[in-house]
């Protein structure tokens, strides 16, 4: 492999690999809690088609962004209270979530396809640019968002690990009755992590529009929820090691875009399957282990103490 | 221990509570000082439970009052209980596996700002765990700590919690015997600091060596109020079990002399099992039942009684020994193999390991029946109930609805059901745990009338039961389970309830040590 190809790579591993990072750190605080959000890919692209939109109305990207953050966080919030508050099936409520954050987004991002926007300001530290090779890549010329994904990965370790509020919602995801027993009330906690998780959700669909791909279209998150529901496993629940899963996946998407761009023999239907054929890997190599560290109640609805 | 002088932590008078039918408990009067240790001793279902459970806010007395220092307080929740300084262990620990020692304890403590220091809470726990005799490692997982360390971490929770009452709800129940002695000796230490120790139990032993004060109670009722001073294993095995109810051999019909003949239908060879979490291991049984022959099987809960079930029906593997099933070594059928063979099993809680509640009686029927009823590819559903009412007409049994989900009977329906399936094919060997339990008296009537028809008819009947009175009129011989292994073995007619008492909770040992 030529070095062109390696910091292409990298360079696309780090900008796709954005998004993936919010979209799995979302999804660990939620599945801490023990709750499934099939809904994420719903989630992210309510993100994406919201943030663009307020971004070409305003013609902020800062306001589209906040914008963004904001719908997430009330599109789990609804999720909430279908499985927290009505208890209904979380796997069913998920997919259900994912099919109303398809037509959501497509509403509201209608009237914007096609709109030109100013994406959010990259900027690449000047004494990089000092390095010969950085300069003719886009390696480390990153928006707010990418320069903040690890400092956001470390702070929800932090906050899941070290804080009152992280116990008591690994405590639920763990055993709700426990939590309950012990003074806590799993339905609040569970609301607080859905609530953070689908701001980070916002964020990771927000960075698609209006800093990787600076235009909507439908359908553009292409199954993004979902690999990151999967880096979730890979991650085993760990925020610090979904970095890596996420530089990981993104790198195979920029890998297979790099092959294609410099026109590779192999087929481009196939390329485009890498980071899936990837995701089918690494739940084959993890199925099975008992070790997997899985909250013990992931899925489960807490039906009260009795 | 001096304290009538001083007022008690914790007292509760006059207490009931009523359910459904049953007055689990009658006019409880119970006080707690501090610096003592208080046995609360008493059979399954004499009330202790329904006591403790008052006693910290998860359950509300119909009637009488509970006083803290000499003040009533109205105990809503264990919420309430916990503020006041009331704190409890249940015999199922409230523990998170998956989450350090130092996080469960962490959890439980209100006090803890949003931000907290590890080390500060780590550093609790040791100075409590050293000053207590209850050390564990902080950064542990729960999962990998035996049972007794569990056990002290639950106590250390509460001690951090600034709990002054501590109520043990059966706490030895899963503790190997050195693990036993170690918690005797955190008892002796938090007298010394002045808490005050609520220990609940049925284990004699373990009575006369640890409590100051013990209160014993039979069917909702305080029975008597003893000092350590008084208490001797005999008289608490009346208190607890009532005077006389001997085995006379009051069974009428015929009472088989002869020795079982030639081949037991049933037999375990030194037939041991592993055990995980709160099961008992079963330790070298030598277990023969023979044809018309009833065995009973005495025990109190958690000695080994479900295990031993499981073991015959092939639900848990041997760890050594054998089984052997008229004359054939049976230790590696499968259960299908053994139901087939004609094993009738009653489980001791049906609605979880003989039905499933959410299919209809019609088709829990045909569970557990093996192929009898296969028809091609269908089931020969009009061969089923013609035989099931059969079965259900001889126990004289009402045949119930057919339609209705599983789940939707009461108890003694269910009870019902599972035995009329279980006795439907002239079954070789009935394994039955407390079948009559949740019965009328006339259902368990016809249920000891049926397996006495099994022993007659040349069957084996192995009858685990708590109802000395039961086992006194069934069994032609019974054995007594303590702790996993047999503790004594008796002829019809020739045990004192007394002797068995001693037996089931383990002081016959004490006698001779």
């Amino acid at each position: 492999m030529t070095t062109p190809l390696v910091l292409g790579v990298l360079a696309g591993a780090v900008l796709s690999g954005t998004s993936l990072l919010y979209a799995t750190l979302g999804e660990t605080i939620v599945e801490r809690s023990g709750i499934v959000n099939l809904g994420l890919e719903g989630i992210l692209l309510i993100g994406a088609s919201v943030g663009f939109s307020v971004a070409a109305a305003s013609g902020s990207a800062w306001l589209g962004l906040a914008a963004a953050a904001a719908a997430g966080g009330l599109g789990n919030l609804l999720f909430g209270w279908l499985v927290v508050t009505r208890k209904a099936n979380q796997l069913a409520s998920g997919l259900a979530m994912m099919f109303f954050g398809f037509g959501v987004s497509a509403l509201v991002g209608a009237p914007y396809v096609g709109a030109v926007i100013v994406g959010l300001p990259k900027w690449r530290p000047s004494w990089l640019d000092g390095l010969p090779w950085v300069r003719s890549t886009t390696l480390f010329n990153y928006d707010l968002l990418t320069w903040l994904a690890v400092p956001v990965a470390i702070l929800v370790w932090w906050a899941l690990f070290r804080t009152r509020w992280g116990l008591g919602v690994r405590a639920v995801g763990e055993s709700p009755a426990a939590a309950f027993a012990a003074g806590r009330n799993p339905a609040v906690l569970q609301y607080q992590a859905l609530s953070s998780g689908g701001v980070l959700g916002g964020l990771a669909g927000a960075h698609l529009s209006l800093s990787l791909t600076l235009t909507w279209a439908e359908y553009m998150t292409a199954g993004r929820g979902f690999i990151a529901i999967a880096l979730v496993i890979f991650s085993k629940w760990h925020p610090l090691r979904a970095i890596a899963g996420a530089l990981l996946f993104g790198g195979a998407e920029a890998l297979q875009l790099q092959l294609q761009a410099r026109g590779s023999d192999i087929s481009p239907f196939l390329l485009e399957m890498a980071p899936y054929l990837l995701t089918i890997l690494v739940l084959l190599a993890w199925g099975g282990s008992r070790r997997l560290a899985a909250p013990a109640s992931l899925g489960r609805t807490f039906y009260g103490s009795d | 221990m001096t304290h009538p002088v001083s007022t008690p932590l914790l007292e509760v008078r006059g207490i009931s509570k009523r359910y459904g039918a049953v007055l689990a408990n009658d006019q409880v009067d119970l006080s707690l000082y501090g610096g003592e240790v208080h046995a609360l001793l008493g059979e399954n279902g004499a009330g202790k439970s329904t006591l403790s459970k008052i006693m910290y806010g998860f359950t509300r007395p119909d009637s009488g009052e509970i006083l803290l220092g000499g003040k009533p307080v109205d105990l809503h929740s264990p919420r309430d209980a916990r503020a006041l300084g009331i704190g409890m262990v249940f015999q199922n620990f409230l523990l998170i596996p998956a989450l350090s020692v130092l996080e469960n304890i962490a959890l439980f403590l209100t006090d803890l700002p949003p931000i907290f220091r590890r080390e500060a809470v780590e550093q609790r726990i040791r100075e409590f765990g050293e000053r207590f005799g209850l050390v564990v490692d902080p950064w542990a997982q729960v999962r990998q700590l035996s049972v007794g360390d569990q056990q002290k971490v639950e106590i250390l929770k509460l001690l951090l919690a600034q709990a002054r009452v501590l109520i043990l709800d059966e706490p030895t129940k899963v503790l190997a015997p050195h693990e036993v002695v170690a918690l005797f000796r955190v008892f002796e230490v938090l007298k010394a600091e002045g808490y005050s120790i609520l220990f609940i139990t049925h284990k004699l032993r373990e009575v006369v060596a640890c409590a100051d004060r013990i209160t014993v109670m039979r069917q909702g009722r305080v029975e008597g109020r003893l000092t350590s001073g008084q208490a001797d294993v005999d008289t608490l095995v009346t208190m607890m079990f009532g005077e006389g109810g001997a085995g006379e051999p009051t069974a009428t019909g015929t009472v088989p002399e002869q020795p079982p003949s030639t081949l037991p239908i049933f037999e375990l060879r030194g037939a041991s099992s592993k055990a995980t979490g709160s099961e008992t291991p079963l330790k070298n049984l030598d277990v023969s039942i023979g044809a018309g022959e009833i065995v009973g099987v005495a025990g109190v809960s958690g000695s080994g009684q479900k295990e031993l079930g499981d073991l015959i029906l092939g639900l848990r593997p041997l760890s050594t020994g054998s089984k052997w099933f008229c004359g054939a070594d049976a230790s590696s059928w499968t259960i299908a193999r053994i139901r087939e063979s004609g094993v009738a099993f009653v489980p001791e809680d049906p609605l979880v390991m003989a039905a499933v509640p959410g299919m209809s009686v019609r088709e829990n029927l045909v569970l557990g029946t093996g192929r009898r009823y296969w028809k091609g590819a269908t089931i020969n559903w009009r061969a089923l109930e013609v035989a099931m009412g059969k079965s259900f007409s001889a126990l004289a049994f009402p045949v119930p609805g057919l339609d209705p989900p599983m789940g939707a009977l009461s108890g003694g329906n269910l009870q019902r059901v599972v035995i009329a399936r279980e006795m439907a094919h002239k079954p070789k060997l009935v394994v039955a745990l407390y079948p009559t339990r949740g019965l009328d008296v006339r259902s368990a009537l016809s249920v000891r009338d049926l397996l006495r028809r099994v022993r007659d008819g040349g069957g084996g009947v192995l009858l685990i039961s708590e109802d000395l009175e039961e086992l006194a009129e069934m069994a032609d011989r019974l054995l007594v389970l303590y702790g996993g292994a047999i503790a004594g073995e008796f002829k019809r007619g020739v045990w004192q309830a007394e002797q068995v008492g001693h037996l089931m909770t383990g002081s016959k040992e004490a006698l001779h040590a």
